[in-house]
């Protein structure tokens, strides 16, 4: 009982994690991909190929080693440049992952561009890294931080948007693509475009969306684009900041050391060419090498598949979930309108103790304010649970969820 | 621990019907704590009189564990002396719950209350009674509970 456009059963052979047991003898159902997804062993073996076989520092050496480790982790860039559906590899940046993208454009752009009242435009659904860098760049430049609120179906109020850019004060808008909570999609070519009108940024947080849906950079237009590679099957700590070129250009570097600059003099420096600007220090080699046969794994399936699949898995779990008596799903039932992220509450068990009651069973969700305390206090709950889907979840693990479901409603007596 | 073991009847009727929840107008001890990974929160409120606590109220939001958690450890020391009450340790609290192997993740919940309640006790030493030994001794205690 698979989905119909995936062949899942071939994927998940590829997942050995999928294969183990938790709880004793309890198959691992992993709903938690919104935080992490599992790595599939292609992934793990490129990493390990890199230490085992050709394992040096990049861009200064001239033996083989190096010249190999330099083309892996520069063809890298080339794939994600065509994954996103970029024309100049030297916008694509790497960096340890979405959070430090955004500190950077904060750090860099923003104290550049961003002074005492000025606007700075973000949303009620912001995960804490589209959030605190920017209340720190407020605090430091004496701007004014300002939300975009969210309705009861879990969508933008974009009516506010259009108040805030009338005042001509705003300097850059800052949003998630996809809810990491509701799952929502945001109308990012909206909100572009209105910004586009009176000349303003926009930072586009895709931690969410790039992993689980097709993107394409040229048409979305926005200036900065944030993602991590751990969330789309690569390893942990690498992340791409892209922007726009004449806008890296523009910037000053984030950090200084080697690698990033061009002369080095006793008291004065010239930096090097983009995106190495921005990429000091030995990077994380071995990882964005990973990140490269991530990809290559996501295009064999084909993100419209994978899109797809998601979409008729969130379809069936909301079906089931709405069915459940004392569940409260949170965010818009249109399943065009949102990503395979289901958040709820069940009656009045507080979601730890409901994640604990189903780890049993084998299922493992996130439970608590999933780094987005705003948007908590704005659906007034202290917490939620998440069940968030990905390429390698079946229905019959849907089903497996949902009886365990009724087994903690039976255990709170509800 | 199974879950059929953790939440127990008791522990689902002190979640739901806590008992001693709310707030003392001027309290002799007035403590708050959250725990940052999973956002529970926890006030506490004590008087004390005579070297006894006299009265003593919690308000909080979080799971059943720390909520069920916090009004069992009201009931526990309302009354009872001062001095009982330094001696409180992490095994009382989880032999109050009759919570004795929870994991890493989940005893915290069961134990945010006793440590609310040592910086109370820490705060209440150390500015009101001026017992700075005894109160650093309390902090120590509380800074490792988890």
């Amino acid at each position: 009982m698979q989905t119909s456009v995936i062949n899942i059963e071939s994927i998940r052979k590829d997942f050995p994690i999928l294969k183990r047991k938790v709880h004793k003898d309890k198959p691992l159902i992993y709903f938690d991909n919104a935080a992490t997804t599992q790595k599939p062993i292609q992934v793990i073996e490129a990493i390990s190929n890199y230490y085992l076989n050709y394992n040096s520092n990049i861009h200064r050496a001239v033996h083989e080693l190096a010249e190999e480790a330099t083309a892996a982790y520069e063809n890298t860039r080339d794939k994600v440049a065509k994954f996103i559906n970029v024309k100049n590899r030297e916008e694509i940046v790497f960096v340890r992952g979405t959070t430090e993208a955004i500190n950077l454009v904060t750090y860099s752009w923003g104290r550049q561009n961003v002074h005492r009242d000025d606007i700075i435009v973000t949303t009620e659904y912001e995960h804490h890294s589209n959030i605190v860098p920017w209340q720190l760049l407020a605090k430091e430049t004496g701007a004014k931080l300002e939300y975009i609120g969210v309705d009861d179906n879990g969508e933008l109020i974009l009516d506010q948007l259009d108040g805030y850019l009338d005042s001509g004060r705003v300097k850059i808008v800052t949003f998630s693509h996809m809810s990491n909570v509701l799952g929502t999609i945001t109308k990012s070519d909206e909100i572009i475009r209105k910004c586009r009108k009176k000349d303003v940024r926009v930072l586009v947080d895709a931690a969410q969306s790039v992993p689980h849906m097709e993107v394409d950079l040229q048409k979305l237009d926005c200036d900065f684009f944030a993602f991590s590679a751990h969330k789309m099957l690569g390893p942990t700590g690498v992340g791409v900041l892209w922007a726009k070129k004449e806008l890296l250009e523009s910037m000053s570097p984030f950090n200084g050391g080697g690698d990033m600059i061009r002369e080095v003099h006793k008291y004065e420096t010239t930096w090097n060419d983009l995106p190495y600007k921005f990429e000091a220090g030995t990077p994380n080699i071995a990882d964005v090498i990973g990140f490269s046969t991530a990809i290559d794994y996501l295009e064999r399936i084909g993100m419209d598949k994978v899109r797809e699949h998601e979409m008729e898995l969130t379809k069936y779990a909301l079906d089931k979930l709405s069915q459940i008596k004392g569940m409260k799903l949170y965010g818009t039932n249109e399943i065009a309108k949102r990503g395979g992220v289901i958040s709820f509450n069940l009656g009045d068990i507080h979601p730890h103790d409901l994640a604990t009651i189903i780890d049993e069973d084998g299922i493992a969700i996130r439970s608590g304010h999933h780094c987005a305390q705003v948007l908590m206090e704005r659906l007034d709950v202290a917490a939620t649970s998440r069940a968030s889907f990905y390429i390698y979840n079946t229905k019959e693990e849907v089903d497996v969820f949902i009886r365990s479901l009724y087994r903690a409603k039976e255990l709170f007596r509800i | 621990m199974s879950s059929a073991d953790i939440y127990r009847e008791i522990i689902l009727d002190y979640y739901r019907n806590p008992r001693n929840y709310g707030k003392i107008q001027n309290p002799d001890i007035a403590q708050k704590d959250s725990n940052p990974l999973c956002g529970d929160e926890l006030e506490m409120h004590l008087n004390i009189k005579d070297n006894k606590v006299a009265d003593v109220k919690f308000t909080g939001k979080g799971c059943a564990i720390s909520q069920a958690s916090a009004s069992m450890l009201t009931e526990l020391i309302i009354g009872k002396d001062f001095e009982y009450v330094k001696k409180l340790t992490k095994e009382d609290i989880l032999d109050n719950l009759g919570l004795h192997e929870l994991g890493p993740a989940r005893i915290k919940c069961a134990l945010l209350s006793l440590k609310v309640l040592k910086y109370g006790l820490y705060s209440y030493l150390s500015e009101k009674l001026k017992d700075t030994a005894s109160a650093d001794r309390i902090k120590e205690e509380a800074s490792g509970l988890y």
